[in-house]
């Protein structure tokens, strides 16, 4: 087990790095700091004495792969591709434009985007199972056939029409919870209900009908043969034997997305102001802040990988048969 | 009036996808087990109703896919200058929505502007109110008193011609069905009405019915109201709406485009595994590892610093737009090639194993002509499934994308753009509703005509639900 999860973090290794090198590539050789400086600072009527300014506040004044003013190792070390692509293997994410640090700020900024997502993935997660088990009780059925155009129907929504119908609707209608906002602790449960709802809906649709489908397939499977030979009822049958295997594929396909939690929602929190990450990301693309921007891609490609680790794993939790090899 | 044929990058690209398509329904029609489950849709009441509903969308994006400039009128001794404006099809056929632009938002209808101005009297006196609209119900004397009447009236009448179109297009359909099975007319009538011919012939009937209504009665009204109000540069909304058609299509349909060539990739790592399955894996992986978002909002940060640092390569807004818009297909297309090139690889692990790919190679087929004539005729059936599939997901992201900022240009209109401006009104009272609106209605109707036609694409493609 042991040496299994070392051989899969050894994989990562190339991963990560082609990560890097993409975002390398995007971010300082597509354009040069000179482009990017321009276009930060307005591009007509811009000094170089302001360019250079603004590449050195930022530590983007050195070459990009080969320092060949330096001596010794400072060849490599006194580099773009060095200080800016290779420290984020360390999670050193520097500076952002306003001079805060991206690490300190990715940490602070977590919680409220895990104080939205967690609830909204286990709430979401009860309701559509739910709903999608009471569609394959009555499979073929007119609750079936209408339940799943209701799924589509939701699914055709676009999902910014859910958070400004709910905003409309709870928020400035019925004065039920404030619009936007976010305080932790205690307080702060008012803030979270809104997009959390929001976020549960949003996502109904589909969860349903994706559900529906592995419950269906177990339903083909020998053993649900047997158990109702055996004269088991249909809702034990269901509820039971069915439930608890088609729960390996819905929890491994949870497990996937764990990690990336800690990002949030991009829409969710910037519509509704909570200060999370996704949030910070949006203002970042926003504010063309491209130091924030390069973290935030390192940083989700780690968790997506921690997140197929997780899921390799949890499998051979779940299901003794699946080994390690 | 003298022209410049003026094709844009996408436009180019539409026509060879509608060429592609044109060519496969060509090559379909003559093979049997192609025609199949085709067949098998054009059964189902739901899909066609859809389909015709996707063909009506359809008009409009292409209509709006032939750009050209036109000359300006005072040509100087014989030579002949055109605009810079690059106008499309579209734009003319809808020149008075075009042109009609009033000074802010109004509402639906309405005769009167959204925002009250300082009016001076006839007698001199100053006044604050709210001025009429500059065309919107411009006819009428007296707005409160006659507008209910008039829009009532109007609608009527193009209901009423709307509905004689539609008489006549069911006439002639039956004649022609009747023709073709050489049968009486009436006969031919009465199984249509019954739903008794082999494509449900009544429900395309029924739904082209309501697509011609609605056409008549929005070409008729427009014309006097603004139906779906103007936006904060006083523009008719409905023309926005109609307009964004093409920018949602585009993105639904050319995004696939560009990731078919990617996803051949899963078909060579697939038959030769090895090395190369190797590199196609890891391509993928590290591709599938970076979120969506966060790839394409680097990608597109990257093509705004390149152009602002290059405006000379882009001389008119029209093609600086469409190339941001071809720009965002093809990075949402690498962004969403990684999960088909993963069926399209795990497809042909199976396929060439079996009997007739060792046949070829027996018989001393190379490579390619594996791949070409036995493999990719093999796995297509997958690529339509993903790309009817991923179509209604691309036109959600689209609105997505817009609202972070990384979505279409500014300039081209989008149903992502009308959300976020009506978004910036939510708090002003009354509310500014209508972009909204506009943006739900059009959104909606396409979005869901496409899942429910792409549900029953599956369904008859899909061997695995097929029952033989």
């Amino acid at each position: 087990m042991i040496a299994y999860i070392v051989r899969r973090t050894l994989y990562a290794i190339p991963i990560l790095i082609g990560v890097n090198l993409l975002t390398f590539v995007l971010f300082f050789v597509v354009n040069s700091p000179d482009d990017m400086a321009r276009a930060h600072l307005g591009v007509k009527r811009v000094t170089q004495e302001a360019i250079e300014k603004w590449k050195a506040e930022r530590g983007y004044d050195k070459p990009l792969i080969i320092n060949e003013g330096a001596a010794g190792v400072g060849k490599i070390t006194g580099t773009i591709f060095f200080e800016k692509s290779l420290a984020l293997f360390a999670f050193e994410f520097g500076r952002a434009d306003d001079g805060r640090s991206i690490g300190g700020e990715i940490s602070a900024r977590m919680w409220p985007s895990l104080a939205i997502a967690v609830p909204t993935l286990v709430i979401g997660l009860g309701v559509a199972i739910s709903f999608a088990l009471l569609l394959a009780f009555f499979r073929g059925s007119y609750i079936d056939l209408w339940g799943g155009v209701t799924c589509i129907i939701m699914m055709s929504v676009s999902g910014l029409f859910y958070i400004i119908g709910g905003q409309y609707l709870i928020g400035k209608l019925w004065h039920l919870v404030p619009i936007s906002g976010y305080d932790a602790g205690v307080y702060g449960f008012k803030f979270i209900a809104l997009p959390v709802v929001v976020g549960v809906i949003g996502g109904l649709g589909s969860g349903i009908r994706l559900y529906r489908t592995l419950f269906l397939e177990e339903l083909g499977k020998d053993y649900v043969r047997t158990a109702r030979a055996k004269g088991l009822s249909e809702r034990r049958v269901l509820f039971t034997h069915v439930l608890k295997n088609a729960m390996i594929p819905i929890l491994t396909g949870v497990v996937v997305i764990l990690p990336t939690l800690f990002l949030g929602s991009l829409i969710l929190e910037s519509f509704f102001g909570i200060p999370g990450l996704g949030s910070y990301t949006i203002d970042a693309i926003q504010a063309q802040d491209f130091a924030i921007v390069r973290a935030m891609v390192f940083l989700g490609s780690v968790l997506y990988i921690l997140g197929l680790l997780l899921t390799d794993i949890s499998y051979t939790l779940v299901d003794p048969r699946v080994r390690l090899t | 009036m003298s022209f410049k044929f003026e094709p844009l990058w996408t436009d180019i690209l539409i026509y060879l996808l509608l060429a592609v398509v044109i060519a496969f329904i060509l090559i379909a029609r003559r093979r049997e087990h192609l025609r199949a489950p085709w067949r098998e849709v054009m059964r189902s009441k739901m899909a066609m109703a859809c389909l015709l509903l996707l063909l009506a969308y359809l008009a409009p994006a292409l209509l709006d896919s032939i750009h050209f400039r036109p000359a300006l009128a005072d040509a100087n001794n014989g030579r002949v200058d055109y605009s810079t404006e690059v106008l499309s099809v579209l734009d003319v056929v809808a020149t008075p929505l075009r042109t009609r632009a009033e000074k802010t938002y109004s509402a639906p209808f309405t005769a009167y502007l959204y925002a009250k101005e300082t009016v001076t009297r006839a007698d001199g006196a100053q006044v604050r109110e709210f001025p009429r609209l500059q065309f919107g119900g411009a006819h009428l004397q007296n707005p409160a008193a006659e507008r209910g009447g008039d829009i009532l009236l109007r609608s009527l009448r193009a209901l009423l011609a709307g509905g004689m179109i539609w008489l006549l297009v069911c006439v002639l359909l039956i004649a022609l069905l009747a023709w073709r099975a050489k049968n009486p007319f009436r006969l031919m009538f009465d199984d249509v009405v019954r739903g008794r011919t082999g494509i449900p012939w009544h429900v395309v009937l029924c739904t082209a019915g309501a697509i011609i209504l609605f056409i008549a009665w929005s070409a008729a009204l427009s014309g006097y109201y603004h139906i779906l109000g103007t936006d904060k540069v006083g523009q008719d909304v409905f023309y926005a709406a109609l307009k964004s058609i093409r920018t949602g299509l585009v993105i639904g349909t050319l995004t696939t485009l560009v990731t078919l060539p990617f996803a051949m990739l899963g078909v060579l790592a697939g038959y030769f595994r090895g090395w190369v399955d190797d590199i196609v894996q890891y391509i993928y992986t590290t591709l599938n590892s970076i979120p969506d978002v966060l790839l394409i909002a680097a990608a597109i940060l990257m093509l705004q610093v390149h152009m602002a640092n290059h405006p000379d390569q882009f001389d008119t807004i029209a093609l600086r737009a469409d190339v941001r818009l071809l720009f965002l297909c093809l990075i949402l297309g690498i962004t969403s090639w990684t999960g088909l090139a993963r069926l399209l690889r795990g497809e042909t692990l199976k396929l060439r194993e079996l009997d007739y790919v060792q046949a070829a190679v027996a018989l001393g087929a190379g490579h390619a002509v594996i791949i070409w004539r036995h493999l990719i005729p093999n796995v297509m059936h997958i690529v339509l499934i993903t790309m009817v599939l991923s179509f209604s997901g691309l036109v959600l992201a689209e609105a997505v994308l817009s609202y972070v900022g990384v979505g279409v240009d500014p300039s081209t209109m989008s149903w992502g753009n009308m959300i976020n401006s009506a978004r910036l009104e939510m708090a002003r009272e009354p509310m500014v509703w209508w972009l909204l609106l506009a943006a739900f209605v059009f959104m909606f109707t396409l979005v869901l005509a496409a899942n429910l036609f792409s549900d029953k694409v599956r369904d008859a493609f899909d061997p695995r639900l097929r029952k033989l």
